[in-house]
């Protein structure tokens, strides 16, 4: 007698430039075929939402179809589908979600309309099995910097701490942008800080000693764009890898501190870290460091996973079925302010 | 047959169900701000009013719009993802023509303009003859500009507008959202699910291939490429 196959959920993600769709059986991965449309992005310097909108209705159905053939599954196959109902943007998020509705209604399967801060911890589950609980998450992005406290991934998530102005991964984007390298930043930023020194130029650690667990980006960006303009004004040239190099260690500086002491803080022992800067090279190395020094568990997912994709909307719904969670009404709309206590609405 | 057709262009989310002969169940609910809401469970109250199950479905048809794109987006997508799953032809008729095809009777044998709101003070347009057969458009612009061009094309020679007539008859929300700028408005104000029902299940009975649902969008992205870094020391 062979053990029955765990439902297979299909997830779908819209919230931003990424058209997500994944499909996972429990803990197992098996397609995630994501569409993005941040080449168009690229010369605006910045997502722009009716552009990311056009782009998912046009990537839809060919990304899910996409995730069928890979994973060598059917539609029939399906036994849920989960979908990002927020936060993010609304027009971009409507696309996902009726286009769940619809896959919901054509094969007669249950809905999970799900938080997207959420699924980028259970993503991890992918990965490295099931998830601890307690756990603390640092989630980074050009869209989201926050702190949460994971209790119970399906249902008991908790803000601790947020971004009081930029997101992490905003701040890389316009830094880049004063360095004159290319839209998103993160990527450009982490290779030229390579070979850069990163305690050559003293940049400011924002909220670095309050107890809070908030962040704060602004400064530091405009402190990058002054020291960089005064250099340009005296004539100077600008070392770009210098200051990408001192860029970076100060937000991975800000970052693991403040994760490290979330985990104190909550006495947890286990972080997960997840978002596009998740991907950053500079992040990942200084918080094994001082997570091991700390005494934490560091559980980072691969950098394509990290980044927006259905797999890890499909992680999320496939938790919330293992734990017989109810679905969705049909009715259930997108919320671009979806709070992270709000796990599945 | 059976062909479920809906509409999500304008702030009405109107959805039908059509045997090939007659209207099955429809409802209609207006309200702007909630197309994602409701659509999919206004698909689901027909089909049960119909008592009809999904995979009776045979085809499926979708108003193209124009209009706001993110109402109009909820409708395309939700058209694409049932034909892909359910395996079945998707029509896509324009918004306007839909609204056209139920204002021909309003009109009295007179041409007449659908015009609907495309905010920004503006509106989005198609001129018709008296049968509903679409003669310009469809387009997007300020209503004052539109009359004007309208106003032009009525006189012209072969037109049916009378020079000196009551001037032009407007459907959609158009002329009620501009009154006196955009013409006298005639029903209807929204399109009706149960009439580009109609409209799809003639192409689909004539075995016509599906003809997709591909969003009239007609204004490009609001998106600027920036210009240098903005200075943060003073010069
Ligand atoms: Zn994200």
């Amino acid at each position: 007698m062979t053990t029955p196959l765990a439902p297979l959920v299909l997830g779908i993600e819209t919230s931003c430039d990424e058209t997500g769709a994944g499909l996972v059986r429990g803990h197992e991965l098996l397609a995630d075929s994501v569409a993005s449309s941040v080449a168009e992005h690229a010369r605006f310097g910045g997502v722009v939402p009716e552009v990311a909108s056009r782009a998912h209705l046009e990537a839809m159905v060919p990304a899910v179809d996409r995730a069928l053939a890979t994973a060598g599954v059917t539609l029939a196959d399906v036994d849920a589908i989960a979908v990002t109902a927020g936060p993010g943007l609304t027009g971009a998020l409507l696309v996902g979600v009726s286009a769940a509705k619809a896959y919901a209604l054509a094969l007669g399967k249950p809905l999970y309309a799900v938080n997207h801060l959420a699924a980028h911890i259970a993503v991890d589950q992918l990965e490295h099995g099931a998830l601890p609980e307690p756990a603390i998450a640092l989630l980074v992005s050009g869209g989201h910097s926050s702190l949460l406290l994971a209790r119970d991934i399906a249902g008991d998530v908790q803000p601790l701490g947020a971004t009081i102005d930029d997101a992490a991964g905003e701040a890389y984007d316009k830094v880049a942008r004063v360095l004159g390298l290319p839209f998103p930043g993160g990527p450009p930023i982490d290779q030229e800080a390579r070979g850069g020194d990163p305690a050559a130029i003293a940049f400011p650690r924002a909220k670095y000693r309050d107890q809070t667990l908030d962040f704060s980006f602004s400064g530091l960006k405009t402190a990058v764009a002054r020291w960089v303009e005064d250099r340009r004004a005296a004539g100077a040239s600008v070392p770009v890898a210098d200051v990408a190099a001192s860029f970076q260690e100060a937000v991975a500086d800000v970052l693991t501190r403040k994760a490290v002491q979330a985990c104190r803080a909550n006495g947890v022992d286990h972080l997960v870290i997840g978002g596009g800067v998740a991907a950053n090279s500079r992040l990942r190395a200084l918080a094994a460091e001082r997570c091991e020094a700390a005494g934490i568990r560091l559980r980072v997912p691969r950098p394509g996973l990290c980044t927006d994709n259905g797999a890890m909307v499909a992680a999320l719904g496939a938790e919330l079925v293992a734990r017989d969670a109810k679905p969705s009404l049909l009715d259930v709309g997108a919320d671009s302010a979806l709070p992270v206590t709000s796990v599945l609405v | 047959m059976l062909l479920l057709a809906f509409d999500t262009a304008t702030p009405a989310v109107t959805v039908a169900l059509h045997d090939g002969a007659h209207v099955l169940a429809e409802t209609t609910t207006v309200d702007a701000r909630r197309h994602g809401e409701l659509l999919a469970s206004s698909i689901d109250a027909v089909l049960t009013e119909a008592g009809a199950g999904r995979l009776d479905i045979t085809a499926v048809a979708a108003g193209t719009g124009p209009g706001p794109y993110t109402g109009l987006r909820v409708g395309l997508v939700t058209a694409r993802v049932l034909g892909s799953a359910l395996g079945v032809p998707v029509y896509g008729v324009s918004t306007l023509d839909v609204i056209a095809a139920d204002a021909a009777a309003a009109a009295g044998g007179r041409e007449f303009i659908v015009a609907t709101d495309a905010r920004r003070r503006e509106v989005y347009w198609a001129r018709y003859d008296a049968t509903g057969r679409r003669l310009d458009g469809p387009a997007v612009g300020i209503p004052a500009d539109v009359a004007e061009t309208i106003a032009a094309r009525q006189d012209a020679p072969g037109s049916q507008g009378a020079p000196g007539g009551p001037g032009i008859l407007a459907a959609g929300t158009g002329a009620l959202l501009y009154p006196g700028v955009l013409g006298q408005p005639i029903e209807p104000s929204y399109p009706a699910a149960g009439t580009l029902a109609r409209l799809a299940a003639r192409q689909f009975a004539a075995g016509a291939p599906g003809t997709g649902a591909e969003p009239i969008y007609l204004r490009r992205p609001d998106a600027r490429v920036p210009g240098p870094p903005k200075r943060v020391t003073v010069p």
